[in-house]
């Protein structure tokens, strides 16, 4: 049986940032959220204004996958539809419909916003970076009570020995009422120099649990 | 006018979310849309939510939307010749 | 040693019809479901038509067989109700009980009873009924509870991506049968009507205020529907027991992602053309071996302008296989689409008959065939591709063959 390999992983809760285990930015745990996020984008000196337009659940994955992807080019060994997103979390997108609920709820002061109803689906992270990065193979969303390691690395085991996909980012991505937790990691067939991890379902829970 | 101007271009900049954006920035004859700001489709509708949220004006079809909505200027000049 | 994935059963409720036969008598007598809404109590229900399931949610409570013990939503009871006779049709019950799952696509969940409620939610007197509403809200919910209500959850996911939702819940269930993970599998799903989408759908500017023309060059916009349609997929060893008729067979199925916007499709339909070449090469199949599609269709100027592009591209050439939009019969039902118009898809293939796209009158410049506008009867249909395409760039094609 083929084996596969993750390359990178990172990890984002409670205000830290951290890349195959070292923290590499980290913010006071008590701030909330949005300046949280803000500032970590910042520090990637990146321009995408789009960024500011998110709601928090795609600032999240948004910014998982920059940090995942970032000085590394595993993208570059594919071409866009060879790669694919695979993510999941427990709450979908309810924090955002709450935010639309908002704006639709008085009826003296009804002025539903576009902008925030594009994201009242859980799956328009999986838009942003898919824009961002140019990835097009195959995507899909679950909603699952917790991050289930053994379905989410089987699932994706499955994908590249059909060879549907080459690589595929693999993601928790949560968020509510400025709770968060994101959890992504890149796997393929390709080992590289510095993460020969293999892609198992006790490595996974080893990286995850930690 | 030079005072609406001025408000408006805060009005976009919190209503589009344009966080790297000041109002200085704004060139108030430039186009919206196209180059620019990067504006988008979403961002032209949530225009024509400002422009019912703050000054009371509904503009119904995407094709007056277009004129009105090509520069802050043009914005500025609709508003002062519909304001209720 | 891969398997094929047969379909044994199907179920449909929608607003033509509380199941496959009455779905299949508004087909062929063109009568659409949309019109205007009586049940939601909307603002806009003088403004847009909706192609609404005329069941009150006590209604369908009965009609699903269930007491008022608890929250049922309005989602889960329409796709208990469709489910079920997915359920029913295959004949499951006086089979041997294999490794059986149930996966669903959906975008509501419980929204219908939350967004009624949540105003009084804070209020003490209501605390334990509106924990309840609490406990049904979320999207898992329904397929959990329909899952335990028929008795088949061996495995249990749900899917919530948009338009694509149900398409993909076939697609993943394929892939569980196809490597001998499950047996068999209810997939599909189902979506009910809310304000809050058609609020978000109206603030999108993409609704048409009257019956949508697909594929039409004055096209305006979608009308939205509510929804629930599921079919059971087998190995061919589980179809085999029982003496029971194929309906078809899960010959192909790709998804792929548009990257280009979060509501938009690519002008040039690439997202699209990816996911239909793709389902192509896992079906074995080229493009003229399509003898009809059922298009996405949803009658926004994008979409059906992305769509049209994306077919124009993958039927280069002298073949351009006959298609239609069932959306003016059945409203664009969100994540219940690819589950309703996978039960649409085999009634073509079982009946011979392609259903028209309805409201068409001026082709569209941009895409040089039509769409079906009659009702076509021994329409010698073979193999059938169905798209569904949902927000956040999320394609999926799915090919449908006669057994």
């Amino acid at each position: 049986m083929e084996r596969f390999f993750i390359s990178d992983h990172v990890r984002i809760s409670n205000g830290q940032f951290s890349k195959n285990g070292n923290l590499i930015f980290a913010e006071d745990k008590d701030e909330p959220f949005t300046q949280t996020i803000r500032a970590f984008y910042k520090s990637l000196e990146i321009q995408h204004p789009a960024f500011y337009k998110m709601d928090n659940l795609s600032k999240l994955g948004f910014c998982a996958a920059e940090l995942l992807l970032k000085d590394h080019n595993q993208l570059s060994l594919y071409n866009s539809q060879e790669v694919g997103i695979l993510l999941a979390n427990e709450n979908s997108c309810l924090d955002t419909d709450q935010e639309y609920v908002e704006t639709i709820k008085d009826p003296e002061n009804y002025f539903p916003s576009p902008a925030v109803f594009v994201y009242t689906l859980p799956n328009i992270v999986i838009g942003e970076i898919s824009i961002r990065h140019k990835i097009q193979g195959e995507n899909i969303f679950f909603i699952q009570p917790e991050f289930d390691a053994e379905f989410m690395v089987n699932y994706a085991n499955g994908l590249l020995e059909s060879k549907s996909l080459k690589a595929v980012l693999v993601g928790w991505v949560e968020f509510y009422q400025d709770k968060y937790d994101a959890f992504m990691y890149f796997a393929s067939s390709e080992k590289s120099k510095q993460n020969t991890l293999e892609h198992t379902v006790d490595t996974i829970k080893k990286i995850y649990n930690k | 006018m030079e005072q609406l101007v001025e408000n408006l271009k805060k009005q976009i900049i919190q209503a589009l979310k344009l966080e790297d954006v000041k109002p200085e920035d704004i060139n108030e004859n430039e186009p919206l849309f196209g180059e620019g700001l990067g504006l988008d489709s979403i961002d032209a509708l949530e225009l024509i939510v400002l422009m019912e949220k703050e000054y009371g004006i509904r503009v119904e079809n995407a094709n007056a939307a277009k004129s009105v909505f090509t520069s802050v200027k043009t914005m500025a000049d609709y508003i002062a010749q519909n304001k209720k | 040693m891969t398997n094929r994935v047969l379909i044994t059963g199907m179920g449909m409720i929608s607003s033509i019809g509380k199941n496959v036969e009455e779905t299949y008598g508004s087909l062929i007598k063109e009568k659409s479901g949309t019109g205007k809404a009586t049940i939601l109590n909307t603002i806009h229900k003088d403004t847009f038509p909706l192609s609404e399931i005329k069941f009150t949610d006590d209604q369908l409570l009965t009609l699903a067989d269930l007491q008022n013990n608890r929250i049922y939503t309005r989602t889960t009871c329409l796709g208990l109700i469709a489910a079920r006779e997915a359920v029913n049709h295959a004949g499951l019950k006086s089979l041997s009980r294999l490794r059986t799952g149930m996966i669903s696509g959906t975008t509501v969940g419980g929204m219908g009873k939350t967004e009624d409620n949540y105003k009084n939610y804070l209020l003490p007197e209501n605390t334990t009924i509106n924990s309840q509403y609490v406990d049904t809200h979320d999207c898992g919910d329904s397929t959990q509870t329909i899952a335990d209500l028929l008795g088949y959850n061996d495995f249990v996911t749900t899917i919530s991506t948009a338009c694509s939702s149900s398409a993909n819940a076939i697609m993943l269930g394929a892939r569980l049968i196809k490597n001998n993970i499950l047996d068999r599998v209810i997939v599909g799903g189902v979506d009910s009507l809310t304000k809050f989408t058609i609020n978000g759908f109206n603030t999108l500017m993409i609704l048409d205020k009257d019956l949508c023309k697909s594929f039409d060059a004055d096209r305006k916009g979608l009308n939205l529907g509510e929804a629930a349609g599921f079919i059971v997929i087998e190995s061919e060893k589980a179809a085999k027991e029982g003496n029971r008729t194929i309906l078809g067979e899960v010959k192909g199925y790709a998804n792929s992602n548009d990257a280009y916007h979060q509501t938009a499709s690519s002008p040039e339909g690439n997202g699209a053309f990816l996911a239909m070449n793709k389902a192509l090469n896992v079906a074995g199949l080229t493009p003229t071996d399509i003898d009809y599609v059922n298009v996405h269709g949803t009658g926004t100027p994008n979409n059906d302008l992305s769509e049209g592009t994306a077919m124009t591209r993958l039927f280069a050439g002298d073949y351009f296989p006959r298609f239609s939009s069932t959306k003016a019969y059945t409203g664009h039902t969100l994540g219940a689409a690819g589950g309703i118009e996978a039960v649409i898809s085999l009634l073509t293939i079982k009946y011979q008959t392609i259903f028209p796209n309805l409201n068409y009158t001026t082709p569209m410049p941009e895409v040089n065939a039509h769409p079906v506008t009659t009702l076509i009867t021994n329409a010698g249909v073979k193999n059938v591709l169905s798209n569904s395409f949902g927000f956040g760039g999320n394609n999926t094609s799915l090919i449908f063959s006669a057994y």
